[in-house]
């Protein structure tokens, strides 16, 4: 049998060039000057001292935190009452609303934020709102699902418990089914937090082109400016952005964990 | 109250749905719009559709988005799993390494793993075509294979391998005659997730093609910096092909079962 333990192999090599060497060489390019070659390779922290320095950069960063956040705090409350409702119909009329959820999943996502190009055009709202009109619409099922499959594994005696020993259907709700359903909620957060913090179609395409978040500045540095030391350096503060929030957030799962 | 309660959840699960599919439907009518304009409908035309097939570049596009889709499928499926065989047999601790390893690609914001693949291709001195664009969509594939394969090979019983083997079996025998068998349902649906994956993928493929690749995605992003209506005749055909092909797939099982049911009954 152990034999078999040799098919892991090519994959190992495989990993090693395509998903590790490609890290190290953004690390590489975001802490070396520009114009670098292998022979003449001086290392530097200016790249990510520019970010800094430069007001626009922090400020962009910080407007693509607050869009996002937003983004999934509207997620979560458009997303859980439909997930709930969901969750209380037959079997059969659950697998035909998840399917109706599903369906435009399979189109392009480009395609379907592009479609929205039309109707907001009859409106005037400011690119954020355009933008987040579009984050929503493309992230809101991730959220529905996550919640969904989180309440539909959901024990019912527990809520029947519940019932049984005089608790309200609000008190039911807050004390059994959300604290239960809550790592549905975390995991969908992640689902709609990390594309939305770096997307950069979206803003693109719904924004009006001055509208600009972090995804959108590395963009432009690797394909129009061609300064791939300071689009790395930005691309690496983004990531430890993300990582940041995401340790903030399992962390506060814990902790409602903790208290069941 | 009971009535009223169902009556406010039916109208919330509606205008969801609403909000999901009123672009989609948007953009289907106003594919057969005869002006330019995404606002106003002037008149029935068939022109967008008509362009659509004329074009060349859009006949590419989707050619090449089908071609990486297949081929990508194809390879990270057959690595996949083979990979999640061999995990399974390892010992723990470089079953743990590269199971970490292999949520890199799918932690990672995709323009991190798009900007890494450019990186690695200039620095190596490829020239970015078919062949890189293949390469990304092979690596960000292979994960979720693994990912779908690895519980089913829990489930398994080890003996059955072993029996093999004992009996006379060569590894190789026992892993098509008796090992990859027993997954194919989950080999199918790591095949399928893989072939989703690369199909709506965007951003990696627009850091890994050259100028003479590109897919639909790439096309409708290049192509959407003015008014282009072949786009809404573009979308509405992959709405129809989706559709159709889902609605095949769910409700096919569906007359099946009550076949059979019917049978039995």
């Amino acid at each position: 049998m152990k034999t078999f333990s040799k098919l892991t192999w090519p994959y190992i090599a495989w990993i090693s060039a395509f998903v590790v060497l490609p890290m190290l060489l953004i690390l590489l390019y975001a802490f070396t000057k520009e114009g670098n070659s292998i022979i003449t390779l001086s290392f530097t922290l200016e790249n990510f001292a520019k970010f800094f320095s430069d007001a626009i950069f922090p400020m962009v960063l910080w407007r693509s935190l607050k869009i996002a956040f937003f983004t999934t705090v509207i997620c979560v409350l458009l997303g859980y009452p439909a997930a709930y409702i969901i969750a209380q119909m037959s079997e059969k009329k659950q697998a035909f609303a998840i399917l109706l959820i599903t369906l435009p999943m399979w189109i392009n996502m480009l395609i379907r934020t592009y479609s929205w190009k039309g109707i907001l055009a009859y409106f005037d709202f400011d690119s954020q709102i355009n933008v987040m009109i579009g984050m929503v619409y493309n992230f809101l099922p991730f959220m529905i699902l996550q919640i969904h499959t989180s309440l539909s594994k959901l024990d019912r005696n527990l809520i029947t418990a519940a019932n049984d020993l005089g608790a309200d259907s609000v008190q039911t709700f807050l004390r059994v089914t959300l604290p239960l359903s809550m790592s549905g909620v975390i995991s969908g957060i992640t689902l709609v937090f990390l594309p939305a913090v770096s997307s950069f179609f979206i803003p693109k395409l719904l924004g009006g082109g001055e509208y600009v978040l972090i995804g959108n500045l590395i963009e432009n540095y690797f394909i129009s400016v061609g300064n791939w030391n300071y689009g790395s350096a930005i691309s690496l503060i983004m990531a430890l952005v993300i990582i940041l929030s995401m340790f903030v957030t399992k962390k506060m799962d814990q902790k409602t964990g903790g208290e069941e | 109250m009971k009535f009223i309660k169902k009556l406010v959840s039916s109208a919330y699960f509606w205008l969801t749905m609403l909000f999901f599919y009123l672009p989609i439907i948007y953009v289907i009518v106003f594919s057969f719009n005869e002006s330019k304009s995404l606002t106003r409908f002037t008149g029935f035309s068939l022109q967008w559709y008509q362009k659509l097939f004329e074009s060349r570049s859009i006949r590419e596009a989707i050619y090449y988005t089908l071609l990486i889709a297949v081929i990508a499928t194809i390879i990270s499926t057959i690595i996949g799993t083979l990979t999640a065989i061999g995990l399974s047999k390892s010992n723990k601790i470089l079953r743990a390494i590269v199971l970490q390893i292999n949520d890199i690609p799918m932690m990672n914001p995709d323009i991190v793993t798009a900007i890494g693949f450019m990186l690695l291709f200039t620095s190596l001195g490829v020239d970015k075509g078919l062949g890189t664009i293949l390469l990304a969509h092979i690596s960000f594939c292979i994960p979720y294979v693994i990912l779908t394969v690895m519980p089913r090979l829990r489930q398994l019983d080890d003996n059955l391998a072993e029996a093999a083997l004992d009996l006379g079996a060569t590894p190789l025998q026992a892993l098509t005659k008796v090992i990859i068998p027993q997954l194919k349902g989950s080999i199918i649906s790591g095949a399928l997730i893989a072939f989703t994956m690369s199909f709506d993928d965007f951003v990696i493929s627009f850091f890994t093609s050259g100028p003479k690749v590109s897919n639909i995605a790439i096309y409708v992003y290049s192509s959407i910096k003015r008014i282009n209506p072949t786009i809404n005749a573009l979308s509405t055909i992959i709405v129809v092909i989706v559709t159709t092909v889902l609605i095949i797939v769910n409700v096919v099982p569906m007359i099946k079962d009550r076949k059979t049911r019917g049978i039995e009954e």
